[in-house]
C-alpha cells in the first residue's frame, strides 16, 4: 500500500550518526599525509604594507609554506560581484589575500602551512609585515558622510552603492496625512555564529590534475566553479564536497571566502592534503556580519491610524567590500511594507564601506531589519495617536478578499511580493488570543500601582522565500531496489535527507528506509545553487516531487511493456508496479530498474535506466507570514526583562515535516531573542573589534529562551506543487519587535520608546530613568 | 604532533591509549587526533560553548580547557560509549523522538553533560534541565524540543517509557 508521509512527523534520517559520534563534520576528514594551515590575519582596520618577512617562520622544524598574495598570481585576483544592483557607484570585492593593503582587522594576508595546527600557529608569530596603518573607517553615519578616511582609497566616497524604490505617490500621501511621525531605528551589528566554525579540508592528485575539497559551504555547487575558475582548472577537476555541517544561517555561504580558495590551492602547490579549521576568534573576525542599518523614516498616517505611506531613507553597513552587492539593503526594503496595506513607500539606501569585516546575510537577510523599522514605526505610531497596537495593525492589514494583493515591491532574485495564500487578519486574531493580549492590557493600572510593570507586544512578519534561482534534483532507481536522490543543496542541520526521503518514497510508494539521499556534493549532482532564503522546501523539494513523479511515469510505463496491461490500469505500492485489483501481477521497482538497462536494445533518442532529474524555479517565490507575540515583565530596578509568554502563529503553507516545521520554528526564535536582548558586535574607534569570544558575544542558553508556543496555519501556497512556502528565517524575523513592543508598553508610564535592538539592561534603565532613548 | 617526550595514558571507553605529546596539546585534541574519537567536538576553544564536554572520572569537564597530560591516568568517556552497540541509550533515543537536535554539532557535549545530571537527578523539573543544560550552547534548536528530549529521556530511564 502506498503510505502517506508528506506531512507526517516522520523521525530524522540524519539522527543516528550524528548522536552517537559517527557524523563526519569538516575537522573529522583525516587524510594520510595531511598538513594544516593557519591564516595570518591583519592586526590593522587600515593599513598599508609593503613586505611581508617569512624567513623566521620557514625556518621553524616542521613548516612546510608561507604562501603571501605575490604566490598566488592570478588566483588572487578580485572575487566576483554576485549582485549587480543599478545603483552601484564603487562595486569592489575581496581577494583571497590583501595584496599590499588591508582593510578590516582579520583580513587575510598569508598563510602558513606546517605539520600541526599548533606548528603553524606558532609560525604565525614569527611572520613580519610592515604595516603602516591610516586612519580607519569605523562608525557607519560618519563613514557615509564626505570627508571622512577612505576604505577604498581608489574611490571618492565610501558610498558603494546609492538606489531608490519607489511605489505609488508618495508626496501625496504625505500631503494628506493628518499625522507624520519622524524617527531614527538602529538594528546592531550582530553574526550568526554557527556551533562549528568554518573549515577546509583538500586533496590534490597530481596524476590527475584533479582537485577534491570538502568544504563547510552552504553552496558547494557555485563555490567550485568559482574555485575552478581562480585555480585555472575545468570545473570537471574539482570536487567539492559539503560534509556534515554544524550550523550554517548564511554565514556559511560566500563565493568564496579566502579560505576555501587557499586550501586547495597550497594542496596543489605542496602536492599534500591541507586541512584549515577555523577558531572561534577568527570566526569573530574572519568570517562575515550582519545586521548594522539606521533608518531614517517617515511615516504618514490618517488620524484614524490608516498609514498612508512610508519614507525610509537607511544607510547599510557593507563591511569593506561589497561581494553580495547591497542584498540585504534589498530585501530590508522590498518586505517594508510587511503584511500592510500601504499605498506609498519610498526607500532609498546607501550602502556604505566601513574598514570591518564584510557583510553578507544572516538568517533573514535584512528581513529583520526592515520588519522592525515597520513594526516598531506602527506601535509608535499607534501611541502618537492614542490608538491600541493590536488594533493598528488589524486596521491596515491586507485582507484575504484583496489577495493577490501586489505590495509593489521587488525581492531578492528579482521576485515580486505578491501577498496570496494567507490570512493576516486571523493570523492576527489568533496571536493576540493566545497572548491573553486584553487580559494583559487590562492588568496594567493595578499592576503598575504595585510596581510590577508588565507588557504585551506583537510584530507581524512576512517572508520572501522559495526564491530563484533554480535547484535541480535527480531521483534514480538502482537495481537493487534502492532509490537514489542527489541534489546539489546541501544541509546545515535543516533535515532535508529526511524531508526529500518523505516526498520520494511517497511519490514512488517505496519504504523510506529504501530511499538514500547524497546532497551537496558536486560529483554527485553539479546543478543548482545552494541552501539560503528559506528556499531548499519550496525549490529543492518541487524538484524532487518533479524528480519523483517522473519516474513514476517510467515505471509504469516499462511495467506496461513487461505486464502487458495499459499504464491506467496499473499502480505503485510497496516497491512494486501492481496491477489494479490483482496484486499478485506485479513487478517490482528493482526488477524495472533492472530491464532498463538497455544493455543490447537501446533505441536511438532513449535514456538508460529508471532515473530522471527534474529543475525547479518559483518566479513568484512563495510568502510565509506570522505573529509573533511577547508578555514581558520588566525589573526597573535593575532593568532585566522576564519573558512569560511567547506566541507564535505562522503559515508557512503545506508542512512537509511538522515536527522539523517547528524545530526551525523554535531555533529562529531563539536566535531573533538573541538579536533582541544579548547579541551585539563592538569596534572601537580605530577599528578593533571589542568582540571575539562568546564571553563578550552572548548567545542565549536554555535559560534565556523561554517555553515558545506555536500555532500552525497550513494555507497551502498555490504557486508550487507541494504547497510549501519557507521557514527557515520566519523565527528570526519579527522577534526583536515584538519585543521592542512588549518592553515599550512595559515602560509606557515612562514614556521608553525603543529605536533600537539589542536591548540590553543598561538601554532599558536608560530609557526608565528617562536619560536617554534606548 | 612532534613526539615531545610526555607521556599521557588515559582509558578512553574502556580502551587504553597511550601517547607521548606536546603538553601544550589539549585534551580535545587529544581524544579527536590522536584517539580518532571524533563525536567530541569543538565549539569556541575557550570553555564557553560545551561542545567539547567529556566525562572525566564520571565528571562532565570540557575538554578545550585541560592539557591531555592534565589527564595522565584519567579514565575517559565521551559520545561514543553511550550506545550499547545498535542501541541507542535512552538520551540519545529520546533526543531523536523529540527532535532534540538539528546540525548536530552541540549535541554530543549536551548528550555527555545529562548523563551524569540524570543519574544525580532522575526526575528533574523543567527548570532544573534547563539549569543543567545551561552550560551548552545550541545554536540550532532554541533549547525546547532538547528540554523535551531531556523529559522523556528521564521517563525512559525511570522506566517509566519504553
Amino acid at each position: 500500500m502506498t503510505t502517506r508521509l508528506i506531512g507526517e512527523p516522520v523521525e530524522r534520517r540524519e539522527d543516528e550518526r550524528l548522536l552517537t559520534g559517527r557524523a563526519r563534520f569538516i575537522d573529522d576528514v583525516h587524510l594520510s599525509d595531511m598538513l594544516h594551515a593557519a591564516v595570518l590575519r591583519s592586526p590593522h582596520a587600515k593599513a598599508r604594507f609593503t613586505r611581508i618577512d617569512a624567513r623566521a617562520a620557514l625556518a621553524l622544524p616542521g613548516v612546510q609554506a608561507v604562501i603571501t598574495h605575490e604566490d598566488l598570481g592570478a588566483a588572487n585576483m578580485p572575487m566576483p560581484l554576485l549582485n549587480e544592483d543599478p545603483g552601484f557607484i564603487h562595486p569592489r570585492t575581496h581577494r583571497a589575500l590583501a595584496p599590499g593593503q588591508v582593510r578590516f582587522v582579520g583580513e587575510a594576508v598569508a598563510l602558513v602551512v606546517a605539520d600541526s595546527r599548533y606548528l603553524a600557529e606558532d609560525a604565525l608569530d614569527l611572520i613580519e609585515v610592515d604595516y603602516a596603518p591610516g586612519a580607519a573607517a569605523v562608525d557607519l553615519v560618519a563613514a557615509a558622510a564626505p570627508g571622512g578616511p577612505l576604505v577604498h582609497d581608489d574611490t571618492d566616497s565610501n558610498v558603494a552603492c546609492r538606489t531608490a524604490d519607489n511605489t505609488g505617490d508618495i508626496e501625496s500621501a504625505f500631503a494628506a496625512a493628518d499625522f507624520v511621525l519622524r524617527e531614527e531605528l538602529r538594528p546592531e551589528r550582530g553574526a550568526a555564529q554557527p556551533m562549528e566554525t568554518r573549515g577546509v579540508v583538500a586533496r590534490y592528485d597530481a596524476s590527475l590534475d584533479t582537485i577534491t575539497i570538502w568544504d563547510t559551504t552552504q553552496a558547494p555547487v557555485s563555490a567550485r566553479g568559482v574555485i575552478a575558475d581562480k585555480l585555472g582548472l575545468s570545473e570537471a577537476a574539482v570536487t567539492v564536497i559539503a560534509p556534515d555541517v554544524g550550523g550554517g544561517f548564511g554565514v556559511k555561504i560566500f563565493l568564496v571566502y579566502p579560505e576555501e580558495l587557499l586550501i586547495p590551492f597550497a594542496a596543489r602547490l605542496l602536492d599534500r592534503p591541507v586541512k584549515w579549521i577555523e577558531d572561534r576568534r577568527e570566526h569573530f573576525i574572519g568570517s562575515n556580519h550582519e545586521r548594522l542599518m539606521v533608518h531614517r523614516i517617515e511615516v504618514a498616517a490618517t488620524r484614524d491610524g490608516r498609514i498612508l505611506g512610508i519614507k525610509d531613507r537607511f544607510l547599510y553597513d557593507s563591511g569593506a567590500y561589497c561581494p553580495y552587492g547591497p542584498i540585504n539593503a534589498q530585501c530590508a526594503q522590498a518586505i517594508l511594507p510587511g503584511p500592510y496595506k500601504i499605498p506609498a513607500v519610498h526607500t532609498e539606501y546607501e550602502a556604505v564601506y566601513t574598514n570591518t569585516p564584510v557583510v553578507s546575510p544572516y538568517r533573514g537577510a535584512g528581513q529583520p531589519h526592515g520588519n522592525f523599522v515597520t513594526e516598531a514605526a506602527m506601535n509608535h505610531v499607534a501611541r502618537a495617536l492614542g490608538l491600541d497596537a493590536a488594533e493598528i495593525r488589524r486596521r491596515n492589514l491586507v485582507r484575504p478578499e484583496d489577495c493577490p494583493w501586489d505590495s509593489g515591491r521587488i525581492f531578492q532574485g528579482n521576485t515580486p511580493f505578491i501577498h496570496r495564500d494567507s490570512d493576516y487578519p486571523l493570523q492576527l486574531a489568533k496571536a493576540v488570543d493566545a497572548l491573553d493580549y486584553a487580559g494583559v492590557k487590562r492588568g496594567q493600572p493595578a499592576e503598575r500601582e504595585q510596581g510590577i510593570f508588565r507588557g504585551a507586544g506583537i510584530a507581524f512578519f512576512v517572508e520572501g522565500t522559495g526564491i530563484s534561482p533554480y535547484e535541480g534534483v535527480e531521483v534514480r532507481v538502482e537495481p537493487t531496489g534502492h532509490v537514489h536522490v542527489a541534489t546539489g543543496f546541501p544541509s546545515q542541520g535543516q533535515g532535508h535527507h529526511t524531508t526529500l526521503t518523505q516526498i520520494v518514497a511517497e511519490t514512488l510508494a517505496v519504504a523510506p528506509e529504501q530511499v538514500v539521499v547524497e546532497s551537496g556534493r558536486s560529483d554527485r549532482f553539479a546543478w543548482g545553487v545552494g541552501t539560503f532564503a528559506s528556499r531548499a522546501a519550496v525549490v529543492g523539494g518541487s524538484a524532487a516531487l518533479g524528480a519523483a513523479k517522473a519516474v513514476r511515469a517510467k515505471a509504469l510505463d516499462l511495467a506496461s511493456e513487461e505486464l502487458e496491461v495499459a499504464p491506467e490500469d496499473l499502480v505503485l505500492a510497496d516497491g512494486a508496479v501492481h496491477v489494479k485489483g490483482a496484486p499478485q501481477m506485479a513487478v517490482t521497482l528493482a526488477a524495472l530498474a533492472y530491464a532498463a538497462n538497455p544493455i543490447n536494445t537501446l533505441q536511438a533518442g532513449a535514456e538508460p535506466g529508471l532515473r530522471a532529474a527534474d529543475y525547479y524555479r518559483s518566479p513568484d517565490g512563495a510568502i510565509a507570514s506570522g505573529v509573533h507575540g511577547a508578555v514581558v515583565v520588566v525589573d526597573i530596578a535593575t532593568g532585566m526583562v522576564e519573558i512569560e509568554t511567547y506566541v507564535v502563529v505562522h503559515d508557512c503553507g503545506v508542512m512537509i515535516n511538522p515536527t522539523i516545521v517547528e524545530g526551525q520554528i523554535l531555533g529562529g526564535t531563539a536566535q531573533g531573542i538573541g538579536g533582541a536582548f544579548y547579541e551585539k558586535l563592538r569596534f572601537d574607534e580605530d577599528g578593533q573589534p571589542l568582540v571575539t569570544t562568546f564571553m563578550d558575544y552572548l548567545i542565549p542558553t536554555a535559560m534565556e529562551i523561554p517555553p515558545i508556543e506555536i500555532h500552525h496555519m497550513e494555507s497551502r501556497c498555490s504557486l508550487n506543487p507541494l504547497g510549501v512556502k519557507g521557514v527557515g528565517e520566519g523565527g528570526a524575523i519579527p522577534a526583536a519587535a515584538a519585543f521592542a513592543g512588549a518592553v515599550e508598553d512595559a515602560l509606557e508610564p515612562f514614556g521608553a520608546t525603543v529605536r533600537a535592538v539589542p536591548l540590553d539592561p543598561p538601554a532599558i534603565l536608560a530609557m526608565i530613568e528617562g536619560r536617554a532613548e534606548s | 604532533m612532534a613526539d615531545h617526550g610526555h607521556p599521557v595514558r588515559v582509558t578512553i571507553n574502556g580502551e587504553a591509549h597511550e601517547r607521548s605529546v606536546e603538553p601544550r596539546l589539549l585534551l580535545s585534541d587529544f581524544i579527536r587526533h590522536e584517539a580518532r574519537l571524533t563525536g567530541t567536538h569543538v565549539g569556541c576553544e575557550h570553555g564557553v560553548c560545551g561542545a567539547c564536554t567529556v566525562l572525566l572520572e564520571g565528571a562532565p569537564v570540557r575538554s578545550c580547557l585541560m592539557f591531555a597530560v592534565q589527564a595522565d591516568g584519567a579514565s575517559i568517556e565521551t559520545v561514543e560509549s553511550l550506545a550499547d552497540g545498535e542501541t541507542l541509550h535512552p538520551l540519545q533515543e529520546a533526543f531523536r523522538r523529540e527532535h532534540g537536535l538539528q546540525c548536530g554539532y552541540c549535541t554530543p557535549g549536551i548528550l555527555m553533560t545529562l548523563k551524569p545530571f540524570l543519574a544525580a537527578n532522575p526526575a528533574p523539573s523543567d527548570t532544573e534541565i534547563r539549569q543543567a543544560l545551561s552550560g551548552n550552547l545550541c545554536r540550532c534548536t532554541g533549547y525546547q524540543q532538547i528540554v523535551a528530549a531531556v523529559r522523556r529521556a528521564a521517563a525512559m530511564l525511570r522506566g517509566e517509557e519504553p
